[in-house]
């Protein structure tokens, strides 16, 4: 059916991609302008129309204040803990923001929540399946960092929503890479995943059981990747320019936008060039007429990287430690992210596990494809798939704040999800009708110390003694990571009411009157996307076709062939510019049928004229009247 | 009003997560919580399905194959074993692979809501279960709190007790290393006070480490005593024989206990040394 498409899409920090399984495979479906990797960057133009991927990023340089990139580090956070992104990022945010507030953005003069912005993508890619299908995505597996915590799953999934698009599940992305690996390895052992991508790290270890993909340990950092090496460099240039020019000068450069986004542009590309060239010169242009150059060995490249990927150290070694696992046990590395492009984290991966990585799928896109694969599987899998099972882990404990501040974990860390427990509470104070419960997440002693993921109000408990109620609190992460929480007052049989607060995060409210509000567009928007795109393609099929009568396979048609096809073209061009897209789609399907025949015909007399010598004239066949037939039209490609 | 929470007769502790079953029975009003009265969580268990009206297994309706909602069992029975503490992991592993594969909640994205949530219940139950069993400590723990003895109850109202008063909280030095650990403390002292002169004597780095080292031994002795009251127990439920079965369960508690104490003292040796 053609509503039934679930995607996958890897929401990256730098790049988003959208994949679906084709057959036996996974494939990445690439945007308009033939691009798998949609860069996440969403700019406005002139006119304040939504521009998202390639074409945002002229923006980044030309209107700086008017795009934004690296969004994903700011999902699910809070002002106070951003801080530091802030000194490194250009992210301005709104000036009427309040404490306690979720965070929002300025871009150009609009102001949004990270995961509107976040929607904006993925609305984005959703529209680039639609148009490769011909037919509405609404369903989809989205995947997120192994180490994103509560508040940040959540803003994705909030995301998801906002983009109209329903969060079948969370994958997390380095088990979602050993899905696409596994395909076609059907083995048994033990794997890493080791997983630098632009804004996060991630390490998962995992065992291969006959299909099942059980995660057994996972470790990370949210906050560190490609982008922490760009910022790097960014550094040492703004150093040198300050060194070469003085500070006065340097101050300027700081303080232009552009200037910054050109540097920036210009070691990002030295930095993928040194993964194949031992230097690179840089040569920026600076405001004033004025000039950047450098000279970057990779050796200089290497050594001031080294405090950057050293710490992916440390969570391989706590991820191999929760695993109770010595290197020499580990069967299989893989390498995931374009980060893992450079030698030198490479050669890192390969002293800490003692065995050279795979490298087989292309970095970027392997998440990817393994989201379309569990897509697959959630929607009922097919032969390939159906004894593939992702058994995945918390990342992180979850624990709850008890008496002196302290926390006391009630789920562990690196335990499978769905995962459970079950606490009882109790009142303090005679009559008292409400208990407050407050939510952590982390590995820290102290309460303050770990991520608040909420406030929870018991409220409506009956009043009795202190200490009579016993409410029974259950604490649930789903298969998202994703936590819920259900109470009851055991002694009355009352279901107690939960009164949630987030304490970094939409509320329902907040995001289903975003959701509303793009859903709207989003339904208009298919529509007249279908229509337009519908005319299109009647128009290719149309001069195709007239091509086609001056070609002499036309006069081997049978006289009720000819007819019949006159016929069904007359009826295409009436309907045509009308705006029903079904009376279109219904014509250029009967036309496509009807010059099945002469299509056929003229492929023979092409192949025969090949054969006698002579130039095939390709345009002819490429624009034939099979251009309807996306899979016959491939073969010839 | 809103008072602030007292984490009360908690029965999940801090060694296990989700170590209480869902619906577990109050038994009145003492401080136990989740002790499932034998034979309660079998009756529910077959119960008739909620979609076909046949009888049912724990998970599923043994006719229509259904995923059925979760009843309170205890985590040997979800797993249809007897509750013995030997237990043969590989089997327990193939068990929660081949169950996995049936209620996982992956297998139930397209379902209808009602069975999507028996789903994601009766799947966190079985990781719960299997997280729980497969772990010789965590099973045995978990054997006793189904026994009615309260593991932490001691060491729980202890640490209240302190973080009331402020006090640090005592521990009982098991008599059997009574002499050990005060020689140990000494050197400990010692060491600190070492540390803050800035002096270095190898001599103690040596003592101390030989203390551990005899600690991590008798450490990994007491798995080997609790597994021989494993056998004693499970032959217990062999015969049926119930007398001795209290002194065995007070056994198996010693040995966990005196565990945790020597635990608890490597990790101050190994943080003294370190810092």
């Amino acid at each position: 059916m053609a509503t039934d498409y679930i995607v996958g899409i890897d929401l990256g920090t730098t790049n988003s991609l959208v994949a679906y399984m084709q057959g036996d495979s996974p494939v990445v479906i690439p945007g308009d302008d033939g691009l798998n990797l949609v860069p996440s960057v969403v700019a406005l133009d002139e006119n304040n129309q939504v521009i998202v991927g390639n074409a945002a990023r002229k923006y980044l340089i030309e209107t700086p204040e008017r795009a934004v990139y690296s969004v994903k580090r700011l999902m699910g956070r809070g002002s106070e803990d951003i801080q530091e992104e802030l000194k490194l990022f250009p992210f301005k945010m709104a000036d009427d923001l309040h404490e306690g507030e979720v965070l929002r953005i300025k871009i150009g003069d609009r102001t949004c929540t990270p995961p509107e912005i976040s929607a904006l993508v993925l609305r984005q890619l959703k529209r680039n399946a639609e148009r490769f299908f011909g037919a509405p995505v609404t369903q989809a597996v989205i995947t997120v960092p192994a180490y994103f915590n509560d508040a940040q799953r959540q803003a994705t999934k909030d995301a998801g929503r906002i983009a109209g698009l329903n969060v079948l599940r969370l994958v997390n992305e380095p088990t979602a890479a050993s899905l696409a690996y596994g395909l076609d390895k059907k083995q048994n052992g033990t794997i890493v995943v080791y997983d630098l991508g632009g804004g996060t790290f991630d390490i998962s270890i995992l065992k291969l059981h006959d299909g099942i993909f059980e995660v057994i340990s996972t470790n990370g950092d949210t906050h560190l990747g490609g982008d922490d090496i760009d910022n790097l460099l960014i550094a040492i240039a703004l150093d040198d320019i300050r060194g070469d020019r003085g500070i006065g000068f340097e101050d300027d450069v700081r303080r232009n936008g552009e200037a910054v986004a050109r540097i920036r542009k210009a070691v990002i590309e030295a930095k993928i060039a040194l993964s194949s060239q031992p230097t690179v010169k840089l040569d920026v242009d600076l405001p004033g007429g004025k000039k950047y150059q450098r000279e970057i060995s990779l050796e200089m490249f290497e050594q001031m990287i080294q405090p950057i990927i050293d710490r992916t150290v440390g969570p391989c070694k706590q991820a191999l430690k929760d695993a109770g696992l010595k290197p020499e046990q580990i069967d299989e590395v893989v390498l995931v992210g374009g980060s893992t492009r450079i030698p030198k984290v490479r050669r890192l991966v390969q002293d800490l596990f003692g065995r050279v990585p795979h490298t087989d799928l292309n970095p970027d896109e392997v998440v990817a494809l393994g989201a379309a694969v569990q897509a697959n599987i959630l929607g009922g899998g097919s032969e390939i798939t159906q004894d593939m099972l992702l058994l995945d882990v918390t990342p992180l404990s979850l624990g709850i704040e008890v008496a002196g501040g302290v926390t006391d974990k009630i789920i562990l860390r690196n335990s499978t999800v769905p995962a459970s427990a079950t606490q009882y509470y109790t009142t303090q104070v005679d009559g008292q009708t409400n208990v407050a419960i407050h939510v952590l997440q982390g590995e820290r002693e102290l309460a303050r110390d770990c991520r608040s993921l909420a406030r929870f109000d018991l409220k409506g408990v009956p009043p009795m003694v202190a200490g009579m109620p016993r409410i029974e609190v259950k604490f649930l992460i789903d298969a998202n990571g994703i936590l819920r929480v259900s109470a009851r007052e055991q002694r009355s049989g009352q279901e107690a009411e939960i009164d949630v607060q987030p304490s970094y995060g939409l509320t329902d409210e907040q995001v289903e009157n975003m959701l509303l509000e793009s859903f709207d567009f989003a339904e208009e928007d298919f529509r007249q996307r279908q229509v337009i795109e519908a005319r299109r393609e009647a128009d290719t099929i149309l001069v195709a076709l007239a091509k086609g009568k001056k070609n002499h396979a036309w006069l081997e048609l049978t006289n009720d062939e000819r007819r019949n096809v006159e016929t069904l073209e007359k009826s295409l061009v009436e309907v045509k510019d009308g705006d029903d897209y079904h009376a279109i789609r219904e014509a250029i399907d009967a036309l496509n049928q009807a010059t099945m025949r002469l299509a056929e015909l003229m492929m023979d007399t092409a192949v025969s004229t090949a054969l006698k010598g002579k130039a095939m004239d390709n345009t002819e066949i490429e624009e034939g009247p099979q251009a309807g037939h996306p899979v016959a039209k491939a073969d010839f490609e | 009003m809103s008072g602030s929470l007292t984490s009360g007769s908690t029965t999940s502790g801090s060694t296990t997560s989700g170590s209480t079953t869902s619906g577990s029975t109050t038994s009145g009003s003492t401080t136990s919580g989740s002790t499932i009265i034998p034979g309660h969580g079998v009756a529910e268990a077959t119960a008739n399905c909620w979609s076909c009206g046949t009888m049912r297994a724990a998970q599923f309706c043994s006719s229509c194959g259904k995923v059925q909602p979760p009843v309170p069992v205890d985590y040997f029975t979800f797993f249809g074993f007897p509750r013995k503490l030997n237990l043969d992991t590989a089997a327990l592993e193939k068990e929660f692979y081949a169950l996995s594969r049936r209620l996982h909640p992956d297998l139930f994205a397209q379902a209808n809501p009602e069975e999507r949530a028996f789903s994601l219940e009766q799947s966190s139950m079985l990781n719960d279960a299997y997280r729980t069993l497969k772990d010789p400590i965590k099973r045995t723990q978990y054997l006793l709190r189904l026994e009615g003895i309260e593991l932490e109850e001691q060491s729980k109202q202890a640490t209240e007790k302190a973080r009331a008063t402020g006090e640090l909280k005592k521990q009982v030095v098991p008599p059997d290393l009574l002499e050990e650990v005060f020689e140990l403390n000494m050197h400990l002292e010692e060491l600190k006070a070492q540390k803050k002169l800035g002096e270095d004597d190898p001599a103690l780095l040596e003592e101390i480490g030989k203390a551990k080292l005899s600690l991590e031994e008798k450490y990994d002795a007491l798995l080997n005593e609790l597994k021989s009251e494993w056998a004693r127990w499970d032959k217990t439920i062999d015969t049926g024989i119930e007398e001795d079965r209290r002194k065995i369960l007070d056994k198996m508690l010693d040995v966990l206990n005196r565990r945790n104490y020597i635990r608890n003292l490597v990790r101050d040796v190994n943080e003294a040394m370190e810092s």
